[in-house]
């Protein structure tokens, strides 16, 4: 059944998502530039684990935090447990402890944890002190600036990469109006981020290419240029595509995204929403774009 | 809940730890009545002392002068004290869970040893506040005990982990041969505060009486860890105010004539 929004065709279609380790930081500093300053260094380079090793992006800026001051909520996924723990570790150690006047908190409470404090304090040179703070650790190392303060222990949880959508278009300036619609509306959902640059993707990938050494190659069937020489997946008068891609502590969090982004992103010269897929035989969650907007319409009922 | 009411004050110290939830739960009014309190030398039943009213229950609440009554809530593991008038000592000693409020003020050593929960004190306490009693390694190990007024002598005195707030003065040698744990006093700060302290920090918002010469200064600085424990003290009626949180303190660390690693963080006043 042929479903419109505002006009915009939803392809029947689903999008396929991955199984994702993720964690929540809450870095705090002197004042939000700062705060801002780290998580951006934070979550610099991480739009793919294919080439970054994880997916990170900026959360948003949490009403309180624990020790009162501006702070940043990021979030951070891995294919599996033991790569975060590592990457918490490098981006931590290289982006927060190294910006002036922040501290880095867990944000997510969870039975399987992670050390970081623990073992960032060793940067401390045997100067480092521990702190208990309501049953959680704190470790304060001294700095030139004076102390970075880092929680010992952050929590992780199951969680879900690789939802997305794509915005297909009539031309560049109208997919980037409504990509950047939807990304504005995306960004208000709590537990999910927007990996790539901006929250959007222009250069979605399909699972090969025709090189024995490159694993992943441009979505040929996407791409407007390419129309005429390949079996285009595009419809008539569509010139440009962009991608949402969307990682989030629950499949709940990726739905809801998807939801208020394709919602978002129907404006006009969109001539259709569809979404990236390998048949359904990658990846362990296939979000049916009907079925999500089908929740939104009950939601609206009810 | 279960009421105790003092009906006869004692004329030499009654000791009564078997005074807590864990003791009380799940036992009727007289069962509870009769449960053994040592009075000097001999052991009575609680009856003679209180009336008891209401069932065994995680609540209790206990009014009268109760000075000369010693041992309340000691080691217990949950519920909820709460006592309106004077107390004796050894309140909470060793306690490991649970709550204890205090509308009056307490006797030596109360929260001794102490392993967990919380006691709030709104009013004075006496030496030895969360320390360690004589010839134990360590005292306080975890918990928070926050009183209003102010402590005696000895406050934290080889604390091992959790929190001292103290609204009031504090007497001489807190947090002395400290391990670890914070200290906060919000008014004046006794002589040789942290004499031979490992670790832990004592943090002064209000005058210091002295230093002890083993401690060295190090800077003027906004330490970060102060801002989550100054945010949950506020909590409990304490007069902190922003600047606390935004100011600067000079930090001192020592005990040098010890493992040197402690410190004592004095809020400078001219912000």
């Amino acid at each position: 059944m042929a479903l419109y929004i505002d006009g915009v065709e939803i392809e029947d279609t689903f999008a396929e998502a991955f199984k994702m380790w993720g964690t929540r930081v809450v870095i705090t500093a002197h004042n939000r530039y700062w705060a801002q300053q780290a998580a951006l260094k934070m979550t610099g380079f991480a739009t793919s684990v294919i080439g970054c090793k994880c997916e990170a992006g900026i959360e948003g800026e949490p009403a309180e935090t624990p020790d009162g001051r501006p702070g940043v909520s990021v979030l951070l996924f891995t294919p599996s447990k033991d790569d975060l723990g590592k990457r918490l570790l490098e981006r931590i150690g290289q982006t927060v402890l190294t910006c002036p006047t922040t501290a880095c908190f867990n944000g997510l409470e969870a039975p399987d944890q992670i050390s970081v404090g623990r073992q960032l304090r060793y940067f401390g040179d045997g100067y480092q002190v521990s702190k208990m703070w309501r049953g959680r650790r704190f470790w304060r190392i001294p700095v030139m600036e004076g102390e970075f303060l880092v929680e010992d222990k952050f929590g992780m949880q199951r969680s879900v990469g690789g939802g997305n959508f794509l915005i297909l278009g009539e031309s560049l300036e109208a997919t980037l109006h409504a990509a950047e619609r939807a990304v504005e509306a995306m960004q208000r959902v709590p537990g999910v981020v927007l990996p790539f640059p901006g929250g959007v993707v222009r250069s979605g990938s399909k699972p090969r290419s025709r090189y024995r050494f490159l694993p992943a190659s441009t979505n040929d069937a996407y791409c407007p240029t390419l129309r005429g020489v390949v079996a285009s997946a595009l419809p008539e008068g569509v010139n440009c595509v962009l991608e949402i891609v969307i990682d989030g502590l629950t499949l709940a969090a990726v739905e809801e995204a998807m939801r208020v982004g394709i919602r978002a992103a129907c404006q006009p010269g969109i001539r259709r929403i569809s979404a990236g897929n390998y048949g359904g035989s990658l990846g362990q969650f296939n979000i049916h774009l009907h079925q999500v907007l089908a929740e939104s319409n009950k939601d609206e009922q009810r | 809940m279960t009421t105790l009411i003092l009906k006869t004050e004692p004329a030499v110290p009654l000791e009564a730890e078997k005074i807590a939830p864990d003791h009380f739960l799940g036992k009727t009014a007289s069962e509870i009545a009769a449960l053994p309190l040592l009075y000097g030398n001999e052991a009575v039943p609680l009856g003679e002392f209180f009336s008891v009213s209401g069932n065994g229950s995680a609540e209790i609440t206990i009014e009268g002068d109760l000075k000369r009554v010693k041992w309340i809530g000691a080691r217990m593991t949950q519920g909820r004290i709460i006592i309106r008038g004077d107390v004796g000592m050894h309140l909470g000693s060793g306690m490991r869970g649970g709550e204890i409020v205090v509308h009056g003020n307490v006797g030596d050593w109360a929260g001794a040893e102490m392993a967990g929960g919380l006691i709030q004190i709104h009013g004075n306490a006496g030496h030895g506040l969360g320390g360690a009693y004589r010839g134990s390694p360590r005292g306080m190990n975890r918990g928070l005990i926050v009183v209003t007024g102010n402590a005696g002598n000895e406050v934290g005195a080889a604390m091992r982990r959790g929190v001292i707030a103290v609204g009031g003065e504090i007497g001489e040698f807190a947090g002395a041969f400290m391990i670890a744990g914070n200290i906060f006093v919000f008014g004046r700060l006794g002589a040789r505060a942290g004499a031979g302290m490992k670790w832990g920090s004592i943090i002064a918002l209000g005058e210091v009486a002295e230093l002890l010469p083993t401690f060295r200064y190090s800077c003027r600085y906004q330490p970060v860890f102060l801002r989550p424990y100054l945010r949950m003290l506020a909590n409990f009626g304490l007069p902190i105010v922003d600047a606390h949180l935004s100011g600067h303190y000079r930090r001192y660390c020592g005990d040098l004539a010890s493992l040197g690693k402690g410190e004592v963080l004095v809020y400078d006043q001219r912000q």
